[in-house]
Formats: structure tokens, sequence, C-alpha cells
């Protein structure tokens, strides 16, 4: 497995130092299951009020994990926090760890560039740049240093072939990426996540926007892409969360309330305060 | 894995982030040299011109020493050309301003004299002054007067002053318009009394800028001959008169150093006039900021 | 129920009192109905002005080349009015030097400082310089002019010991400083509105925020940045008091940037001050130079206009 960290100390030439990393590293994963992510105690503060209390939560790998829960209750925060895209609020403080394959995001050891390089991110409504779709899926290649024209023509078509819109798109690869609906236009915001080969990717409410044929590709879109990532999706359609997800999170007034299998979550959840929730007694 | 060098990217990374950094002070040093222009030329004036500022300096006339002259007919000059100013150009201003708002359908006459105002605010100023010099001084023959001097500046800075209008004009939110015409309102009474008041500050704000900048412009005022020298105060609107700019300008090209500080001491006392207008302004557009 | 009967009464008494004083308002309501004529007079002003600088600036233009060749004065290289050479293009070239010099200051540091301001500083900071930066455009411009001839002439003096006492160089630089702000204002106003999707969409896929400003907001905000430059440009055209005070009064045709030049703008200044007479030549030929910088700023700012409202960007 390749991962961010490990990388980064091979990168290193002190030998001796990434020796014991590896081992260490190599420990935790087994014990842990492969998990991609491990928040212990996260807290966040928006100024003086406080968004998240005390989240414990590790986000297992090549799964989709769903997070639900009513508006306010602070999912979307936590999930920029995975990826630090939080951190465009300047007043925002955290407390605690979130640990990605075992290595502490927030360490000053590790750029902001290279987690998000690693952990990509699709939001709520879709942003693609007002350029070319062709450009639109190369950019983050493009970024990163790839600047031959073959290479680049084929992350373009295999992260179009892999976001489902290939066929849609083939022929006007060189058209304003606005031109395109609203669910084809999230799908190349998928497609240009894809094209820097990440290995998770984060969803903010990614259907939120679109009408309910898209919403359902963009579905099967996910459940194609888990086999080769990890999904953290948030949503506030439980149905939705049901239908796709593995595990779900349930968030309420910045708490984690349960995190457990999908389907064990929704059939028999152990906290009343979920039950309350999908039987649709609030939010 | 297709394409992308996994470990290159890596590689990448920390040359990608120390370029970002770097650039980042420079754009910041960049920015830095405006600002310390500012302070170096304020330090500068300040320095020169403290020496020579006092009252004698305030409530003098010009003089042939260095010691003796004075910015009084030029302060004075000054303050009675916005006193022409003001009215005028407000008037015209927030009139044109209510009308394209307002009353004016959205047709090609109107786009005519929007595009028209544009263009009318980037003409430079010393257009003006040959405006003023033909029409003003010699076809209405007003000669070389407070009057034509006063009219030049008023058209000088009434394309500022629409624009500002029409803004604030624009801001105002168009529920309260509907509530007073809901209430049986006519057009005129809402502008008076729902439109007017709201945009108010705003109205208030773009005039005081652009009063300074009629305040602080030099050139046109040459062209429509404002006297250099002038040892009594305007008595009429058909007087001769000076402004403080055009007493700088006279005093900055005399060859001894002594004439430079008081030219300095004259800049300090179109300065503290500038600022003075300026706090009025931002104290109204702090006062009565956001009250929607 | 006592409180309902009255508000009942007051109700009659409000609708016929505004009814009594709809009778009362009728004159002042035929008064009403010349207020749209009074605001459309208003509204004629700005076009009659427009008006009154075609005309006059045409007028007289036209009577100087009646004495003088049009293409003698588009084409002759010696401008000496008081000799009787109406030869342009030294002014010209004199406009085009200062403005040259301005554009190579201002918009690298403009540009810079709207990257600066937009991308990189927090609120707080923004709040704080954009205002003090926008102080350098409130300045008068004689005060700019002042401070060239007596500090950044002296100053360069000690780098450049050629240089005369009036020259291109420092006036140019101080052009360029003047309108910085201008570029840095509108330029941050552009690349502001470029929406944020868009910095987080390039930021989310490990962009740094350099590479988030140039090549997401850069070409996003293209427009504006470019009009916002063209609008500056013209300001240096048209700029009078700086190039009067310390560029000096020799026309010359030149690119050397230590010489004293003379722009289009500082000779009508020496035009209108000297003895001049109405009716001369030289009365005249000053309006054909207005014309000409008339006709500069006027291509400037419509090209301005132009680009900020063909390339305008939809997001």
């Amino acid at each position: 497995m390749n991962t961010l960290m490990k990388q980064k100390k091979v990168d290193n030439k002190t030998s001796v130092k990434t020796d014991k990393k590896e081992i260490k590293h190599t420990k935790s994963e087994a014990a842990m299951d492969k998990n991609v992510f491990e928040v212990n105690n996260l807290n966040l503060w928006y100024g003086n009020d406080q968004a998240l209390y005390e989240i414990n939560m590790n986000v297992p790998q090549n799964k989709v994990t769903a997070i639900i829960g009513p508006s306010g209750c602070g999912k979307s925060t936590y999930l920029k926090t995975l990826n630090r895209m939080v951190e465009m609020v300047p007043i925002v403080k955290t407390s605690g760890s979130i640990k990605y394959n075992g290595e502490d995001i927030f360490s000053d050891k590790h750029s902001v560039e290279g987690l998000r390089t690693k952990v990509g991110m699709v939001f709520q409504k879709p942003n693609p740049f007002p350029k070319s779709i062709y450009d639109n899926i190369a950019y983050g290649p493009r970024i990163h240093g790839v600047k031959k024209k073959a290479v680049l023509d084929q992350i373009v078509e295999k992260s179009l072939r892999d976001a489902a819109i290939w066929d849609e798109v083939k022929d006007r690869l060189n058209e304003n990426a606005f031109g395109l609906s609203g669910g084809q236009q999230q799908r190349i915001c998928i497609a240009r996540a894809l094209a820097i080969e990440p290995d998770v990717i984060l969803m903010d409410e990614p259907t939120s926007a679109l009408d309910p044929i898209s919403t359902l590709k963009v579905e099967e879109l996910v459940q194609e892409l888990k086999k080769k990532y990890s999904i953290i999706i948030v949503t506030h359609n439980m149905q939705q969360a049901a239908r796709i997800s593995d595990k779900t999170a349930f968030f309420l007034n910045g708490e984690l309330i349960e995190f457990a299998e999908t389907d064990k979550l929704f059939s028999n959840p152990s906290d009343k305060r979920t039950e309350d929730y999908i039987s649709g007694r609030f939010g | 894995m297709l394409g992308i060098d996994q470990k290159n990217i890596l590689k990448r990374i920390r040359g990608r982030v120390l370029l970002n950094n770097v650039l980042k002070g420079l754009f910041f040093a960049s920015t830095t040299i405006g600002l310390i222009f500012l302070a170096l030329l304020l330090y500068r004036i300040l320095t020169q011109g403290i020496g020579y500022l006092n009252s004698g300096f305030i409530t003098s006339f010009p003089a042939p020493y260095p010691e003796e002259a004075g910015i009084f007919a030029g302060l004075i000059g000054s303050l009675l050309m916005i006193a022409i100013v003001a009215p005028v150009a407000i008037i015209l201003g927030v009139g044109t301003a209510i009308f394209l708002e307002e009353y004016a359908y959205k047709n090609r006459w109107t786009k005519f004299i929007q595009i028209n105002i544009q263009n009318l605010a980037g003409v430079p100023s010393i257009v003006y002054g040959l405006l003023g010099l033909t029409f003003f001084v010699y076809m209405l023959r007003l000669g070389y007067t407070l009057l034509a001097g006063g009219l030049t500046m008023s058209l000088l800075v009434l394309p500022v002053i629409v624009v500002a209008a029409q803004e604030a004009i624009r801001s105002v939110p168009s529920d309260i318009k509907e509530a007073s015409y809901g209430m049986g309102a006519s057009k005129w009474q809402t502008i008076r009394r729902v439109i007017l008041p709201a945009a108010l500050p705003g109205i208030l704000t773009g005039t005081i800028l652009a009063l300074s900048r009629a305040i602080g412009e030099t050139a046109p005022l040459i062209i429509v001959g404002a006297a250099t020298a002038l040892y009594t105060l305007p008595d009429s609107l058909l007087s001769k008169y000076t402004v403080m700019p055009i007493q700088i300008f006279n005093w900055t090209g005399r060859p001894q150093e002594e004439w430079q500080f008081v030219a300095a001491a004259g800049i300090l006392v179109l300065l503290i006039v500038l600022l003075f207008m300026n706090a009025i302004a931002v104290f109204i557009r702090n006062k009565f900021q956001k009250r929607y | 129920m006592g409180k309902a009967l009255q508000n009942e009464a007051m109700n009659i008494d409000v609708q016929t009192m505004i009814e009594n004083k709809r009778k009362k308002k009728s004159v002042s309501g035929k008064l009403e109905k010349l207020i749209p004529a009074f605001l459309f007079l208003c509204a004629a002003v700005s076009v009659l002005t427009t008006a009154g600088i075609l005309f006059t600036l045409l007028r007289e233009s036209i009577t100087f080349f009646s004495n003088t060749s049009i293409i003698d004065f588009y084409t002759g290289t010696q401008w000496s009015p008081w000799t009787g050479h109406f030869g342009v293009l030294p002014l010209i070239t004199g406009t085009l030097l200062i403005t040259l010099i301005a554009a190579i200051v201002a918009i690298p540091l403009g540009l810079m400082s709207a990257i600066f301001l937009s991308e990189y500083a927090s609120d707080r900071v923004r709040k704080i310089i954009k205002p003090t930066l926008e102080v350098l455009a409130g300045i008068p411009t004689v005060v700019y002019g002042f401070f060239a001839l007596t500090f950044v002439t002296p100053l360069l003096k000690t780098f450049i010991p050629g240089l005369g006492i009036f020259n291109a160089l420092s006036a140019g630089i101080v052009v360029g400083i003047m309108i910085i702000p201008m570029i840095a204002s509108l330029s941050e106003d552009a690349m502001n509105s470029v929406p944020n999707k868009l910095r987080e969409g390039a930021l989310a896929l490990g962009a740094t925020r350099l590479e988030v400003a140039l090549k997401v907001v850069l070409p996003a905000a293209f427009s504006g940045i470019v009009a916002s430059i063209v609008l500056a440009v013209s300001r240096a055209i048209g700029e009078t008091m700086i190039v009067v005070i310390a560029a000096g009064a020799s026309p010359a045709l030149t690119f050397d940037p230590t010489r004293s030049i003379q722009t289009l703008t500082a000779f009508i200044v020496q035009g209108a001050t000297g003895d001049t007479t109405f009716g001369s030549t030289i009365y005249y030929s000053i309006y054909a130079v207005g014309a000409t910088l008339f006709v500069f700023t006027l291509l400037m700012n419509m090209l301005s206009q132009y680009i900020s409202s063909k390339f305008r960007e939809e997001y």
C-alpha cells in the first residue's frame, strides 16, 4: 500500500528513523484492521462557539462511510476537518488528533497540500473551473507536474471513464465545463478529484443540488468507486446513506452519537436519539 | 497506477510549497512599497513644512520673502470654490442619479447616458480646463473669475457624484420601496421619503470624496486662469481668485530652497483640509453603515 | 372591546384625513409632474458636457489646422511653438515615455499587491492595508509633483549622476506610484468576485495558494484586471501636474528617461499660462494638443469598458 506518510519518509535520507516509523506504522495498521482515519478526542471551535465535541471515530479503508444528522449538527465541519479545508475559516481552532494512515495531519512536518493530494474532495455544489472539460480534469495532474500531453490525455480519459461521464463528454472535451448540466458538472468534479489518484474521497452532500436521475448516477458511481477508494460521504438523505454506505455515523449537536455498520444502525440503533432521528422524529 | 508517479508528486510538493512561501513574501513586499512611499512622502513634507506652519502662514497673503508668505488667499479661495461646486454638483449629480435609477426606461438612450458618464469620468482633468476656458471664460464672458473656475470644477466632479449616488440608490432594498408604494405613496413621495434618506449616507460619502478631489485639483484651474498671487480676498462671484494647489505649484517652481519649505507648509494645510473632509466621510460611512 | 372600537374610529379618521390631504395636495401634485422633467435636465447636463468638450476641441482644432497642415502636425519632429514649429511627435513620445515608465512601476506592483490582498491577507490585514493604499489615490497631484522634484529626483541622482533636475524618470516613477492603488484596488475587486468555491475546488486537489491565485483566480478575473490596467494607463496619459513640475518643459524626441521632456498635458499648461493671447496660433495649438490627448484617453477608456463588458465571466 502506498501511503503519503510512508513515502515522505522514504524520500528522507535518514533511513534509520524511517525504518522505525515503518515498523510502528505497520503494526498499528494490523491492529486497527486498516483504518484510513483515526480520530481521537477531536474538538473544534469557530471563534468561541464549539462546533465539534470529543469526536472519536475510525474510518475504515475501501468502504463507504456515511455521515448523517440534522442541519447544523457539525457533519460538514467534521468532513472538512479531515482534509483541513475547514481552515479556510481563519477563526477555527481544534484540539485532539486526527491520524491519516497513522500520521498526525496537523503535524508541521507535513504540508496541507500533500494531505489534500491524498484526500480528495467533492463539494455540495458542483464547482468546475471556468475552463474546458479537459483542462478541469488536467488541472490536478498539471499542478503536480504532469506535463506530457499523451500522459494527460490518458489520465483525462481514465478519470472521466471512472466517473462514468466519458461517453457523454468525449466529443466535447474542449468545451467550457459550465455548459454541462448540474449532474454532469458534479461528475466532472468527481473525475477531477479522481485524476490525481487520491486514497480517500470526501463527499459533502454531493447530490443535494442534483435532480433524482443525476443523483442515481452519482450513487451508482460511489458503489463503483469504493473498490479503489475509501469514501466518506455526508448526506442529509437517510435513504441515500442506507443505500450506499457500509458504515454510518450519526452526528447531533456537534457530537458523534453512534457509529456502526449501516445495517445495524438503521435496523437496530443502540442510542435513543439515533432511533428518534432515523424514524423521523426530528431533523 | 496510471500516469502519475506518486513518489515524484511528493518530492515536488516541498518545492511547490517553498515557491508559494517565497512569492507570498514577494507579494507582501510589493504591497508595502506603496505604503512605504506614502509614509516617506508624509514624513518628508511634515519635516519640511512644519517650521513654516504657524498662524501667520495661515492668515497672510503672498509675499516676496518666504518668511512672510502665507496661504490665506488660497485657503479662502478653496473654501469658496467648494461653496460653489457643492450645491451645483450635488443637485445635478443626485438629480441625474435619480433620473437614471428611478425614472428612465432602460432603453438605448439611458444606456448612452450611462456610458457617456463613465467616459466623462475618464477624461483628463486638463481637458475640462479647456472646456471651461472656451465655454465659461470666453463664450459666457465670465473671464478669469471664481464663478468660471467653480463651474468648471462642478462639471469635473459631476460624474463621480453621479456614479456614487447611483450606487447608493441601487443599494436601497426594493422591499422598503415596495412597502412605500404599497401604502399608496406616489413615486416622488417614495423617492423623497424612503429612497433618498436610505441612500443619503452613500451619497454624502461619495460627494465628500468628490469634493476633496476638487480641492486638490490644479491643472484645470491653471487653464481657466486662477491667479498665482492675490493680495485681496474675492468679494463676489466675479472676482479674481486663487486656490491652495495653485499657490503650492507657484512656490514649488521657485529656485530658492526656502520656498520649498513654504510649499511644504502649504501642502500641510491642504492635506489637513483633505484629512478633515475624509474623516467626515469615514464618520458618515461608519455611523450609518448596514442599517438593513 | 373598547379598544377595538377605538381602533375602528381611528381607521375612519386616518382614511378621511388622507382623503382631505389628497384634495389639498392637488397643487403640489401638479408640481410633482414637473419633477421628472427637471431630473431629465440634470441628466442632460452630462451629455451636454460631452458635447461641449467635443465641440470645443473640434472647433478650435479646426481653426488651428486651417493655418497649420494636419500632416505636418502629426509627422513633424520639432515642437517649438514660439518659433512656429508645430510637430507634435515630441510631445507624444514624451507622453508615451512617462506612461511606459509608470506602467513598468505600477503594473507589477499593483498586481502583486492585489494578489496579496485578495489571496493571502487575512480580513483584518486587508481592511487596514486596502484603505491605506487608497489614500495614495487621494493625494493631490501637485503634492506628488513636489515630492518628485524635491525628493525622488535628488535620490535618483545619487545612483545616476547624469540625471537632470527635470527628467522623465522621476516623474514617470511617481506617476506609477500614483496609479498603483487604482490597479491594486480594482484588480482586487475583480479577484474578490471570483467565487470561493473555485478556490476550494483547487485547494482540495492539493494546490498551493500560489497555484490557486495564478491558475484559477487570475484567469477567472482576467477581464477585470486588464480593464483596471487600461484605466490606470489612461490616467497616466492624462496626468498633468507631476510632469509639469518634475519632467520640465523641453519637448524632445527621445526615449532617454534621464532627460527633460514635455508631455501633451504639460504643454497645455505651458501654453495657457504663458503670454498666450486669445486667438493666436499658440492658443489654437493648445486645443489641437488637447484633442490629441482626448482621443488617446477616450480610446483607452472605451477599450477598458469593452474588455470588462465583453469578457465578463459568469459563474
